[in-house]
């Protein structure tokens, strides 16, 4: 093995050769800057250090990239809206050059917003650029959140990294709401309307919080200047902090790898930042930026001027709000009006505040602790450098798919009318469906996955032991067919049977005898019930005996090295958790109780 | 594999794994061997490369060029027909196009640069576990405690306790300032205030009147089928002072329609109305949208946020979606001009719940 890290070390690059560098420290104009710098900073060590780091290479690392930068992208462009935004609720006449709404009442914010797109050069593109660069933002936040879930890119040790990326979503929701809000126009006025009804349904405190945050009466002249000081302020700085510490934890921990030869769970296969990320990356950036600017010179968002000014009479079929605050707003279409109720006369609207104020840490609560919940299930305290492949962890992945199921039905509940109108559905039975649907859909889901991984970690079992197909078909002298199988190479085979598959954890005897009636007894029994449920279907990945033991089977057949793979499924592959010995012991120490 | 798994760091735990290391495991067959490019080998491959990263920076630089010429020369109010898109603004459209390939094509060089004739050689860099060795870590712990044992904590508990006191309070002043100062605190009873009640307006009865217009409605206008959006006379004086216009219209939306009077199901429905024509809140009891679809045919009330449906004929009560209470309806008669009016204000708060409402 250690001919790996021999190869091509990065340490090597990093040491060099003194004699050779040290002519090259006096390579003019760079050396002399350099110098000026290192005698002020001492920062030539680590800026060296820095520059070699190696990043290993796949597409579904630039996830996280485009939401950096989506996210550099509406800092810049915000910062010019706010040039000639105006966040103040002072109703004003209009006077621009957009001729339908002159000489109507609006508020300013509505009024420099109509500016900004009509009377600033350029200043509509920058909106629509914001704007969109707000939506990708959001988006590939998410995406990039699944990718570390189904890879399991959150364990040991990045579960901080976790945590923080969980916070960094939920406040990429709330910043999009605030800015959303700016403009004072109609559709977004509701959305506060709303929201204010959210506040209003709190028990106990809802009504003092929403005049606090109001300043008094819905809609009051407060929310706007306020909502602007959150979104250019406020949630910019949290953001730009938190995403500040997730980078560096990227950089402490170095990246995750996808499994492959060569590469381990103790080394980084890859390029160094220096020149190939440097180019890659900082190109990734332009191009981002690039189509994001095209999209918005074409395809126009958010035309308030169409909407109209914020009033609370009247109203626009098929109010939405943008695509992510919509599971919030499907979750209220599904809640049924029966869950409000009166106690002393007091009244509790439990149609409304599930679904929206509770909605928000519920779901972020959930998705942040997952990591510890699955470390405490699985026992696995390791460090975890080597990704999985989603379909080795058959139970996680299920978990996952269930809870994006979940939180679709949400979001297209939000879109019940508009379905209902374009499908000439009913849309009280479309509502039922969607209510069915959050608690069946995501078990299917769950079944579904599961059963897709299981499987196709039996045809990478099949591909291992019996080589992968080539489409050449044989035909033997007895008259039979067989399609031909070239053998895998050593390279190609690795990262099929590289992973683990862990068995279920089991309480010892000991536990159950002494230790019924003890809590600790009982967590563990939970513990062991859990880890069955994580681990009791598993398909075992191959071994070398077993591939030998293919090989004969197939030079039996016709003496050659080609393998023939359509029978006999291996009936070993799956391990019934009855037959298997457990793995693991559940110590229900009663001492550690005292 | 075992060669792979060493780095186990943490075994202290009691759950540590044990994981029988199968000696029946394949082996890592370490890096496969590293395959040239055409421009690793060949110059002129290499030479075409150089001049296709150079041709896209020059396409963004003409770009760029593009931009500023359009800046200038693009009038504001210039349109045109975009094919699939629509009408579209023509500084918008060229402006982007040409700020996105300016962009683009920067990236799009780049990443060919790299991906053409930097080095494709994989690079490996050894990983160290997370955690400090366990000098370390007794170090931090210690240079912590003696830090304590220095400032005398643990023989002053009086510094402790006065300090964490002091620290504690502290931040009182700055949360009161921002509770006390946010809004008022008299939340309960202002949520349940309306400008349709008769105090006022001197206690007389309040006209209804068109929303936006502000024009009283007469008894014969409001024709079988037709909606009214409504606003209380009392709402001019909000106008008249520019003070409070959306606070008042975010309780007083009320929308007026007049039913064949045999299709009104409740006996108070149809005292508190006209010949048919009754009036109602028109604020959703879910979280308050607008109520302002009305279909003519079923007689039902709709709210476009998360479709509550109220049944006119019944008193409004809600026959399908998230809201629980029925629209509140506004009692109204004809005054000595004809003009329709309310002798009374609405008898319970409109609009969304809180927790208050109905004490
Ligand atoms: C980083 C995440 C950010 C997100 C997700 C975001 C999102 C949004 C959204 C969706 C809008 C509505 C735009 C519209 O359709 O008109 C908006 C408006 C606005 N944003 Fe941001 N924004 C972000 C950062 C910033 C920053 C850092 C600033 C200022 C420094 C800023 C300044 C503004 C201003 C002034 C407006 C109102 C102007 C207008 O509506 O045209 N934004 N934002
Ligand atoms: S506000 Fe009317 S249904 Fe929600």
């Amino acid at each position: 093995m250690s001919t790996i890290n021999d190869t091509r070390p990065a340490e090597a690059l990093r040491d060099g050769d003194l004699g050779a560098e040290q002519e090259r420290a006096d390579v003019k104009p760079l050396g002399g800057i350099a110098g000026w710098l290192d005698d002020r900073t001492g920062g030539a060590k680590p800026t060296s250090h820095f520059l070699k780091k190696v990043f290993p290479d796949h597409w579904s690392f630039m996830l996280g990239e485009i939401a950096m930068y989506s996210m550099i992208i509406c800092l810049l462009t915000g910062v010019f809206l706010t040039f000639w935004y105006v966040p103040s609720m002072t109703q004003v006449v209009y006077d621009g050059s957009y001729v339908p709404l002159q000489g109507i009442t609006v508020s300013d914010a509505y009024r420099s917003t109509l500016n900004i797109s009509f009377d600033i050069r350029g200043g509509l593109l920058i909106r629509q650029i914001h704007h969109w660069g707000a939506l990708i933002f959001v988006v590939s936040v998410f995406v990039h959140m699944t990718r570390v879930f189904f890879t399991g890119a959150f364990r040991k040790p990045r579960e901080i990294n976790w945590v923080l990326g969980t916070l960094l979503s939920m406040l990429a929701c709330i910043e999009g709401f605030a800015g959303y809000s700016l403009p004072d126009d109609l559709l977004s006025g509701t959305g506060i309307r709303a929201m204010n009804g959210f506040v209003q349904s709190i028990p106990v405190v809802g009504s003092y919080v929403s005049y606090f945050i109001f300043g008094g009466a819905f809609p009051g002249e407060a929310i706007i200047p306020r909502l602007y000081s959150v979104h250019v302020l406020l949630l910019p700085a949290v953001l730009v902090g938190v995403f500040t510490a997730h980078i560096l934890f990227v950089v402490i921990h170095k990246h995750t790898q996808f499994p492959g030869p060569g590469r381990t769970n103790n080394n980084v296969v890859g390029y160094p930042l220096m020149p190939v990320y440097m180019a890659k990356a900082g190109g990734f950036f332009f191009i981002v930026f690039g189509i994001i600017a095209l999209v918005s010179a074409v395809v126009s968002i958010n035309p308030i001027w169409g909407y109209g000014p914020y009033d609370p009479s009247p109203i626009t079929a098929g109010s939405q709000p943008d695509w992510y605050m919509g599971f919030a707003d499907g979750a209220l279409r599904l809640l049924p009006g029966f869950l409000e109720f009166q106690t002393f006369g007091f009244t509790w609207s439990m149609n409304i505040f599930p679904g929206s104020i509770l909605l928000l840490p519920l779901m972020w609560g959930i998705i942040g602790v997952y990591p510890f919940v699955e470390s405490w299930v699985t026992g696995d305290k390791r460090e975890h450098h080597l990704l999985d492949r989603p379909r080795n962890a058959p139970t996680r992945a299920g978990i996952g798919v269930a809870g994006i199921t979940a939180y679709t039905v949400l979001l297209f509940a939000s879109g019940n009318d508009l379905m209902a109108i374009k499908l000439q559905l009913s849309i009280n039975d479309l509502t039922q469906l969607f209510r069915l649907l959050f608690f069946v859909g995501p078990v299917i889901a769950f079944w579904l996955t599961k059963r897709i991984c299981l499987s196709l970690q039996r045809a990478d079992r099949q591909k291992v032991l019996h080589g992968r197909e080539t489409g050449t078909i044989w035909r033997y002298p007895d008259g039979r067919f067989e399609e031909i199988h070239a053998p895998l190479s050593p390279f190609e085979r690795w990262a099929l049977v590289q992973h683990e598959s862990p068995e279920p954890l089991r309480i010892s005897a000991e536990a159950d005898e002494n230790g019924v009636a003890s809590p600790l007894a009982r967590v563990e029994r939970v513990r062991a019930k859990l880890s069955h449920f994580y681990f009791s279907d598993r398909v075992a990945p191959p071994t070398p005996s077993e591939l030998e033991a293919a090989h004969h089977h197939g030079d039996e057949v016709d003496e050659s090295h080609l393998l023939t793979g359509q029978h006999e499924a291996i009936d070993t592959s799956e391990t019934s958790d009855s037959s298997s010995t457990p793995r693991e012991t559940i110590k229900a120490d009663r001492k550690r109780l005292t | 594999m075992s060669d792979i798994d060493t780095t186990r760091p943490e075994s202290g735990s009691e759950l540590a794994h044990h994981q029988e290391q199968s000696l029946d495991r394949f082996e890592n067959p370490g890096l496969p061997p590293h395959i040239h490019r055409a421009a690793d080998d060949d110059p002129a491959a290499g030479k075409r490369a150089e001049k296709q990263v150079a041709t896209l920076f020059g396409l963004s630089m003409l770009a760029t060029l593009v931009f500023m010429v359009a800046y200038f020369a693009i009038p504001d109010e210039s349109t045109f027909y975009l094919p699939g898109v629509g009408l579209s603004k023509t500084q918008n459209v060229v402006l982007g196009l040409s700020m996105g390939f300016a962009l683009f094509f920067i990236g799009i060089g780049a990443v060919h640069w790299a991906k053409t004739l930097m080095s494709d050689e994989e690079i490996v860099e050894e990983r160290h576990p997370q955690r400090s060795d366990d000098r370390s870590r007794a170090a931090a712990v210690a240079t912590v405690l003696d830090g304590g044992a220095n400032a005398q904590l643990g023989r002053r508990p009086l510094i402790l306790y006065s300090l964490t006191g002091a620290l504690g309070l502290f931040a009182l002043p700055f949360v009161l300032q921002i509770a006390g100062s946010l809004g008022p605190v008299n939340a309960p009873e202002e949520l349940k205030e309306n400008i349709w009640d008769l105090k006022n307006n001197d206690g007389k009865p309040i006209r209804l009147m068109r929303d936006p217009e502000m024009t009283p409605i007469k008894l014969s206008d409001v024709t079988n089928g037709s909606v009214f959006h409504v606003m209380p006379e009392t709402l001019q004086k909000n106008i008249d002072e520019n003070h409070g216009v959306l606070e008042a219209k975010a309780k007083a939306a009320v929308i007026l329609i007049r039913l064949e009077p045999d299709l009104i199901k409740v006996q108070k429905q149809k005292d508190w109305g006209v010949d048919g024509v009754v009036a109602y809140s028109k604020i959703c009891t879910h979280v308050g949208c607008a109520v302002g679809l009305y279909e003519q045919t079923t007689h039902h009330l709709l709210c476009p946020c998360h479709q509550s449906t109220f049944d006119l004929p019944d008193d409004c009560n809600v026959i399908f979606g998230p809201a629980k209470r029925p629209l509140p309806q506004l009692k109204i008669t004809v005054d000595d001009a004809g003009y329709l009016v309310a002798p009374q204000g609405f008898m319970e708060p409109v609009g969304p719940s809180f927790w208050e409402r109905s004490r």
